[in-house]
């Protein structure tokens, strides 16, 4: 099969889908720029014409409103964010209006919209183009959350996404961009909510989010050559994220790390870990442990850059942790 | 209202010093950051406003220190023009201990208590409101403090500026709006993004005055923020400014970024013509200034920035142990 970047898979879903699609459309601030959306929408305006894909002005709140509000009058919006922390500012229409629709009224009425932010981290950008802000949306009832990690995920979760009906949020992180995979030539879905088992192995369940399953990835390399047996599990969807396939990892291996780029306090690590030891405390034969972010803005300068971001060393020590301190085996 | 109809006095001699010697300041300052940023020794995002140093500067003069200013992305003529210091400024942009935030907040984000200088971030538009707020404060703590949003055009596309605007008005608040029009929005033209060209209009809209400014003439935007803020130390109200200018560098670091978006060659070539920098010497070589005073002036302000290039780069980097540091503060904030 042929290798695509993570971000020419997000281009050709969007151009599939915009070429399958009438009522596709494409809204948000650098649609046309490369600054912002890397390869990942390039020359779509001029191949789609700049009437469905629309590079907005600064005005987030109006824009995703807008896109709303078009698809509940029948289009199928995506709209895009160039950094998650300029939607911020659209959190009204986000939260109490997108998420709240079907259900206020008794689902007579669907936002079948994409909501399309990138996390931005590093490169001495500082606290307010950094932020992973996952667990806020997964919080929300009425919201899906997804977080391609691969390049075939990218392009799959995105259709699916865009055929899903729901209020969709899909986060891709701009450190995957180059990232290479292989990538089917036509429109696939990946099932939103179900996550998926990179590698098997025995001793210690390893779920990880986005980024992170790519450092875990490189993490497992390390951890085989010490004969440790790690099931890495990418989850794909954190909003709904699949319990069953994580618990029945849990209950063959009776350890779990999470690791997730993002604050450890409230996140989606702390969620995770929550429901395994609710549902299936007897499985586990050491205490969770989670590989997240301090809970501190991230700072700018490279130094304190350097100390702030987690990847594959920390994931490492945590599963060496995880079995030092594991009280059955 | 035409603010510009009222009587103003003519600036002296050293005045208009004052303000050339403070553009060129940041013109230099500018300058180093954006070769800095090409050879890669600074490596946080800096965006330069050579072309609109009259702004800043025209406003800034005409505040007191406990006047307040909140910037955005592009803030270095803010910080400097307000008495920010510069060599906490390039450290920052080193990301060093001894800059404004420690180290923690880079070119976008800049701090001077002292000076009036409470927090620039680059979250469009997202300093208005605090703007507003200042104001606020100063009406309810009786003082006569004058609060002064900058602004880019791209800002007004953005809710909390007609929302700023409002609550200024609506409660008389000491708020001066100056909207940097320098017909940009990252990639985008103001006629990518307005039918009309028409920022100003906004202010008769919420009942405030709104005045259009060549903002590349120093004295012009001198004398009329002059207006607005005796306006509103006088307790009658907020103004906006729409002062037209342009940024000869792109949106972020030291290319001009001609070919993106749109071509702006030509735009740049006449807009360079009008350099806010050549036009007050222009003002004072008709007054006598020689070419040797102007020399030695940029040979001071050299001197100066060159100091503060080499007091960035010895400090020290921030120590890992300072990673959890503020994100609270301890007792009374
Ligand atoms: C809320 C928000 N949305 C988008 C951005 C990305 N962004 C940074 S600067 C900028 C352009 C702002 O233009 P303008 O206000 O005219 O200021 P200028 O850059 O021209 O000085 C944009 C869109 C941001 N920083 N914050």
């Amino acid at each position: 099969m042929r290798t695509l970047s993570y971000a020419q898979a997000i281009r050709e879903a969007h151009a599939q889908l915009l070429a399958e699609d009438p009522r596709v459309f494409l809204i948000g601030q650098g649609v046309r720029n490369p600054w912002y959306a890397g390869t990942s929408l390039q020359d779509l305006d001029k191949e789609f014409g700049a009437h469905r894909v629309i590079d907005s002005p600064v005005s987030e709140n109006a824009t995703t409103g807008t896109a709303i509000g078009a698809a509940i009058t029948g289009m199928r919006p995506i709209v895009f964010h160039p950094r998650m922390d300029f939607m911020l500012l659209a959190m009204d229409p986000i939260m109490n209006q997108a998420a709240n629709w079907s259900y206020l009224f008794a689902g007579r009425v669907s936002v079948p919209v994409v909501i399309r932010a990138v996390i931005n981290r590093g490169g001495e950008q500082g606290a307010q183009h950094s932020q992973a802000l996952q667990a806020l949306f997964a919080h929300v009832p009425g919201l899906k959350v997804v977080m391609p990690a691969t390049p075939y995920d990218a392009k799959g979760l995105l259709v699916a996404a865009v055929r899903d009906g729901n209020p969709v949020l899909y986060i891709d992180d701009r450190w995957l961009y180059d990232l290479q995979g292989e990538v089917p030539e036509g429109l696939y879905e990946v099932p939103i909510g179900a996550a998926v088992i990179r590698r098997s192995g025995r001793d210690v369940t390893l779920l990880a989010t986005s980024y992170m399953a790519s450092e875990a990835s490189k993490a497992v390399e390390m951890l085989t050559q010490r004969g440790i047996d790690v099931e890495l599990i990418d989850v794909r969807s954190v909003k709904p994220w699949d319990r069953n396939l994580v618990y029945s990892s849990v209950g063959k291996t009776g350890r779990l790390v999470i690791a997730d780029a993002a604050w450890i306090s409230g996140g989606t690590a702390a969620e995770i870990a929550a429901s395994v030891a609710g549902e299936i405390f007897h499985a586990l034969k050491a205490p969770i442990v989670r590989v997240c972010l301090p809970d501190a803005p991230a700072p700018t300068s490279a130094v304190l850059e350097q100390a702030y971001y987690i990847g594959a060393e920390a994931i490492v020590s945590a599963v060496e942790k995880v079995l030092v301190s594991s009280t059955r085996s | 209202m035409n603010l510009q109809d009222t009587h103003v006095t003519p600036l002296s001699h050293d005045q208009l010093m004052s303000l050339l010697w403070a553009m060129q300041r940041i013109r230099v300052a500018e300058e180093r950051i954006g070769e800095l940023v090409a050879t890669r020794e600074v490596r946080t995002p800096c965006h330069l406003s050579i072309g609109q140093e009259a702004i800043p500067v025209g406003v800034c003069t005409v505040l007191r220190q406990d006047d307040t200013v909140w910037g955005g992305h592009r803030s270095h003529g803010h910080y400097l023009a307000k008495g920010g210091d510069l060599r906490a400024m390039m450290a920052e942009i080193f990301g060093k201990v001894t800059g404004c935030a420690r180290g923690r907040g880079g070119s976008m984000h800049l701090v001077d208590p002292a000076q009036g200088i409470f927090g620039t971030v680059p979250l469009v538009g997202a300093t208005i409101p605090l703007a507003v707020g200042a104001g606020l404060s100063a009406t309810l703590r009786g003082t006569d403090h004058v609060a002064v949003a900058f602004f880019g055009d791209g800002a007004t596309d953005e809710g909390h500026f007609h929302e700023s605007l409002n609550l200024a008005a609506l409660y008389r608040l000491p708020v001066l709006f100056v909207c940097e029009n320098n017909l940009y929005s990252t990639h985008l033209t103001l006629k990518d993004r307005r039918v009309k060209d028409n920022i100003v209009e906004s202010a008769a809209l919420h009942g405030l005055p709104g005045v259009v400014v060549d903002g590349n003439d120093v004295t012009a935007v001198y004398q009329a923020a002059q207006q607005a803020v005796d306006r509103a130390r006088a307790g009658e109200g907020p103004t906006l400014l729409e002062c037209r200018t342009y940024r000869w560098r792109g949106h972020v670091g030291p290319a001009a970024d001609l070919e993106v978006g749109t071509d702006r060659r030509r735009e740049l070539d006449d807009w360079q013509r009008r350099d806010p920098i050549a036009h007050c010497r222009g003002l004072l070589n008709a007054q006598g200034l020689s070419s040797e005073v102007f020399e030695r002036l940029e040979t001071e302000i050299r001197r100066e920035i060159d100091e503060a290039v080499s007091f960035a780069r010895q400090s020290p980097a921030p120590d890992e142990s300072e990673l959890l540091q503020y994100v609270y503060v301890r007792g009374e904030g």
